[in-house]
């Protein structure tokens, strides 16, 4: 493994800077180290020509010095991101061949700051999910493994290429999006830093829609400030998106003193659920003991909403896929699958075309918007969200940010987890909440399972302070200590 | 909320989803579970509750009636699984 690929994000663009090596030799190197870690299928898509072309011209302006925040640094992008004249496909059969002929915001942004993209990430198919196991590209291994046990697990998901490619030292950061907790709970499962902004803060112009309301872009990196640099430059007002928020962006890094004395935490008591193995409790035990040896206060808070927000999710989610993934019908990308008649082209191209999932969430929510149930359900759940909304709202005037633990399991084996649809929705229990109220979340490694996997805490900061909840992340992160590295 | 056959059906004929007659009573199975798990949501009191319609307090946006972009016809095309003479192409819905 080269030197090149242990370097974190900010150390690999301080060295180009000082000119110590070339983005070549960076790209290079993360090139190389893709290509000794395929059997991972972290990548669906490598562009390596591309890479060394971005390489060459960054090293151009690095020699100038006229280089920009993120300049030679080579990143992985989800595969749900639309890149132009590069193939997009959100991991479905049904964007078969899909070349964007435009480049999302979010992306646009990075390339304008130097970055280098090495390749797109494995998803769930067009993110839904929480193992990666339903990409049309076949499942994604975690670099980790069980102590003494050879079994591959999953890395989570929905962005769970971009977790392992990060975690594996294949990139020095990824996007992902987090829609229940797509990028905060692979970052879990793989021992790697993933956040969500607030909603918002990141446009969603050009990122393949799963649901509107919920969708998140972010960053998965290796370090909290690494996520600071990468958002610094993901984030901003863009005229594209109409829910982009429209005020100027904070200087995240700025926010990383190591200070929280004197920040309220709070503790909220409804994450403790039935039947959490003792290993989550006892790790979510040792963060608040970081926070209060750091000086901060933990607060027990109530959420009392908490044990509905996976079923809201369960109606809102659906709905809204339902709608945009109406666009899928053989007419104008992707696959077709001819019928006799109009009507029979579109059921058959999008029989063929999507995986038993995303068929399962459209039709829950054809279900829950249909004449007759659209009030007993999908009405009903957009009140509960506020609730849930609101739980957050009143627990922000007693604490200035919240700490739970990411997930309430390491990562699991393939194929486990899978007896019912819902047994795979409850990984998302403690990152849906924070979803639903569109309030900036980061999950940091802090310590390893019984068995020798890593586990991630959460913190939750109010709507537009993700400076609090860096901040707060920054002292968990040097408090955990957190060192180890996956076998792979 | 159980859900049988001939509305897992025409929830599919909604959605434009084939689902072969031999799939429905095991998708019929699994939406019901899921639905039956959904339930619970009843539980909770929601008088006087107004549904969140957007996450972010905000006022939508306005802008000027402007062109912007457009005229990527030839590049919009090239994604169509079928086009013809500048146009997509569908099967023939008119006799």
């Amino acid at each position: 493994m080269s030197a090149l690929t242990r370097l974190t994000l900010v150390e690999a663009r301080d060295g180009l800077r000082a000119r110590q090596f070339s983005a070549r030799e960076l790209t290079a190197a993360h090139l190389d180290a893709m290509a000794a870690a395929r059997s991972l299928n972290a990548f669906v898509t490598e562009t390596p020509e591309h890479a060394l072309a971005q390489a060459a011209a960054s090293d151009a302006r690095l020699a100038r010095g006229e280089g920009g925040a993120l300049d030679g640094v080579p990143l992985a992008i989800k595969d749900l991101f639309c890149t132009k004249d590069i193939l997009t496909t959100a991991c479905s059969r049904i964007l078969d061949g899909f070349i964007p002929p435009y480049e999302s915001t979010v992306t646009a942004k990075l390339w304008d700051a130097g970055a280098v993209m090495l390749g797109k990430t494995s998803l769930d198919e067009f993110a839904m999910g929480s193992s990666n196991a339903t990409s049309c590209y076949g499942p994604v291994e975690n670099p980790w493994r069980r102590r003494g046990d050879n079994r591959p697990l999953v890395p989570g998901g929905s962005s769970g290429g971009s977790a392992a490619a990060v975690a594996a030292r294949l990139a020095l950061g990824a996007t992902g999006t987090d829609t229940g907790g797509s990028i905060r709970q692979p970052a879990s499962f793989c021992g790697v830093v993933g956040m969500k902004p607030t909603y918002g803060r990141c446009s969603r112009w050009g990122v393949i829609a799963f649901a509107s309301s919920l969708d998140h872009p972010g960053p998965i990196t290796r370090t909290v400030r690494d996520a600071a640099l990468m958002l610094q430059t993901m984030a901003g007002h863009d005229p594209k998106d109409a829910t982009s928020a429209p005020i100027s962006v904070p200087d995240f890094a700025a926010s990383l003193t190591g200070d929280i004395r004197g920040l309220r935490i709070g503790i909220p008591q409804e994450y403790r659920v039935d039947g959490m193995p003792h290993e989550i409790e006892a790790l979510w035990r040792r963060g608040v003991e970081w926070i209060r040896d750091a000086g901060a206060e933990p607060v027990e808070i109530s959420l009392p909403m908490t044990k509905y927000a996976l079923a809201t999710y369960y109606i809102i989610a659906p709905a809204e896929a339902s709608s945009n993934l109406a666009r899928y019908d053989g007419v104008r990308f992707g696959l077709r699958v001819p019928g006799d008649s109009l009507d029979a082209m579109y059921e058959n191209t999008r029989a063929a075309g999507f995986g038993a999932e995303v068929k399962r969430r459209i039709l829950i929510g054809t279900y829950v918007l249909s004449a007759g149930y659209y009030d007993a359900y999908y009405v009903r759940a957009q009140k509960i969200r506020t609730l849930i909304a609101r739980d957050f709202q009143e627990a922000f005037t007693r604490c200035d940010a919240i700490l739970t633990p990411t997930t309430p399991s390491p990562a699991f084996a393939l194929g486990e987890k899978q007896d019912d649809p819902i047994t795979m929705y409850l990984n998302d229990v403690f990152t849906v909440p924070a979803d639903l109220a569109g309030l900036p979340a980061i999950s940091v490694p802090a310590g390893l399972s019984d068995d020798g996997l890593p586990l991630g805490l959460h913190v939750i900061g109010r709507a537009f302070d993700e400076e609090t909840m860096f901040r707060v992340a920054g002292a968990i992160e040097s408090a955990a200590a957190f060192t180890a590295e996956p076998q792979r | 909320m159980a859900l049988d056959k001939t509305i897992v059906a025409r929830i599919a004929t909604l959605a434009r989803i084939k689902v072969p007659d031999r799939d429905l009573e095991s998708l019929a199975g699994e939406l019901t579970q899921i639905m039956t798990w959904i339930e619970q949501l009843n539980e909770v009191d929601v008088t006087d509750v107004e549904p969140m319609t957007s996450v972010v307090h905000q006022t939508m946006p306005m802008r000027a009636d402007k062109v912007t972009d457009g005229g990527d016809r030839d590049a919009i095309l090239k994604n169509a699984p079928q086009a013809a003479r500048g146009f997509f192409a569908v099967p023939k819905v008119v006799e």
